[in-house]
């Protein structure tokens, strides 16, 4: 596999929220605005790519039986890593992100990723499958993240700017349902959807 | 939110209705759909949850308030709690197997799940937030687990019904089952503030 393909699978055809879904519960737990998605995002995929390249770096060093227990500890390493950073140097966001931090360590996607992909295969080819998975992770928790701001609160922030404000421009009132978590099952439910169709078309 | 000086009956309605783990604060999520499709293998896995839950908060607050914070090396707590969890359910799954062959073939096959279950970190980590004593911590913990059953059971009631409901093509599957819990957790919602919780 080339790894313009590799990437691509990662991103669309294997995305691993929209079609395989798997890593669901960050996705509609922080993909209450756009602002938070993103960010969610950008911290799974740090964690991804770097637990990738370190397991396929050292994929002749592990021993079989006790791969799963290492995996472990690699990635639980660089989410502490990513913990102490988000805490010292990003204070909002790791507010309002909270327990999901930790819990990237038991995001079925990165340990998915370290068992089938990283284990197996070089190292470049390990870089662009984490690179293609968090981008493709990354999109579908912004996408979430932007809709339900845009339904619920008629807003969408970006790095803590507000890009554009419906609710000033037309005479809009926010379902307020949309940000609450009901507005999560519901948005993931139909984007699921609409992914179905879009591939069935093409 | 939860904290030490509550009493143990407002703690079990936060953790069981208000706040309840899948439907509000979204943990749990991958068994939650995965194994929702029969009532009695619900049960099954949401026993197996309280049993896995109460065992591995009981560790992790030892863990946390015994060697992390006494030595200062609170750093380790992700990569510490999710190693003794992982432990913890091969040996329970170890004992169980030995002593209770009918147990373990109820719960077999679900406990190894429960590892990657993020509810049970999720709450570990939860309860040293929320500077919880001990016996509050095993009230918490059984709390959350039961309101993880009482939700995936209703879920699995509901579902049972969609197998033979006539839906759309495009929103067979998955995409119903995530509407549905949308409007599961829609009634939920309406315990929000419930007793100022």
């Amino acid at each position: 596999m080339d790894n313009w393909k590799i990437f691509t699978n990662g991103l669309l055809r294997e995305n691993p929220v929209l079609v395989l879904i798997i890593g669901l519960c960050p996705v509609l737990a922080t993909g209450s605005s756009m602002n938070d998605g993103f960010g969610m995002g950008v911290a799974t995929t740090f964690v991804l790519v770097s637990s990738n390249l370190l397991i396929s770096l050292l994929r002749n060093y592990i021993p079989n039986s006790i791969r799963l227990p290492v995996f472990i500890v690699i990635i639980s390493t660089f989410v502490t890593i990513v913990d102490y950073v988000m805490h010292a140097y990003m204070v909002e966001l790791y507010a309002s992100l909270g327990i999901f931090i930790p819990l990237i360590v038991v995001n079925c996607i990165i340990l998915g990723r370290a068992e089938a992909f990283a284990y197996k295969n070089s190292v470049t080819s390990s870089l662009i499958d984490g690179i293609g998975m968090g981008a493709g992770f990354t999109l579908a928790i912004t996408m979430l993240g932007a809709i339900r701001e845009l339904i619920g609160n008629g807003t969408l922030t970006f790095f803590n700017r507000e890009l554009f404000n419906i609710s000033t421009s037309l005479n809009f009132q926010p379902a307020l349902v949309f940000i609450m978590p009901p507005g999560a099952f519901i948005v993931i439910g139909f984007m699921i959807a609409g992914v179905r169709w879009i591939l069935k078309k093409v | 939110m939860i904290d030490n000086q509550m009493t143990w009956y407002m703690i079990v309605l936060s953790a069981l209705l208000v706040n309840n783990i899948v439907l509000i604060r979204f943990l749990a999520l991958c068994s939650f759909f995965g194994v929702s499709n029969r009532i009695e293998i619900s049960l099954s896995m949401g026993m197996a949850v309280v049993f896995v839950m109460t065992l591995a908060s009981a560790a992790s607050w030892i863990i946390w308030y015994f060697f992390l914070l006494p030595l200062k090396i609170e750093f380790l707590r992700t990569a510490s709690f999710i190693l003794v969890i992982a432990t913890l359910v091969q040996l329970v799954e170890m004992y169980i197997k030995k002593t209770a062959p009918a147990l373990y073939n109820a719960l077999g096959i679900y406990l190894p799940l429960i590892t990657t279950n993020c509810a049970v970190l999720g709450v570990a980590i939860l309860l040293i937030d929320y500077r919880l004593g001990f016996f509050n911590s095993i009230i918490y913990s059984i709390s959350v687990a039961a309101g993880y059953t009482l939700s995936i059971i209703l879920f699995a009631g509901i579902r049972e019904r969609l197998e033979i409901a006539p839906i759309p093509a495009i929103l067979k599957g998955s995409p119903i089952i995530f509407i549905t819990a949308g409007i599961m957790s829609l009634a939920f919602l309406g315990f929000a503030h419930l007793f100022g919780l």
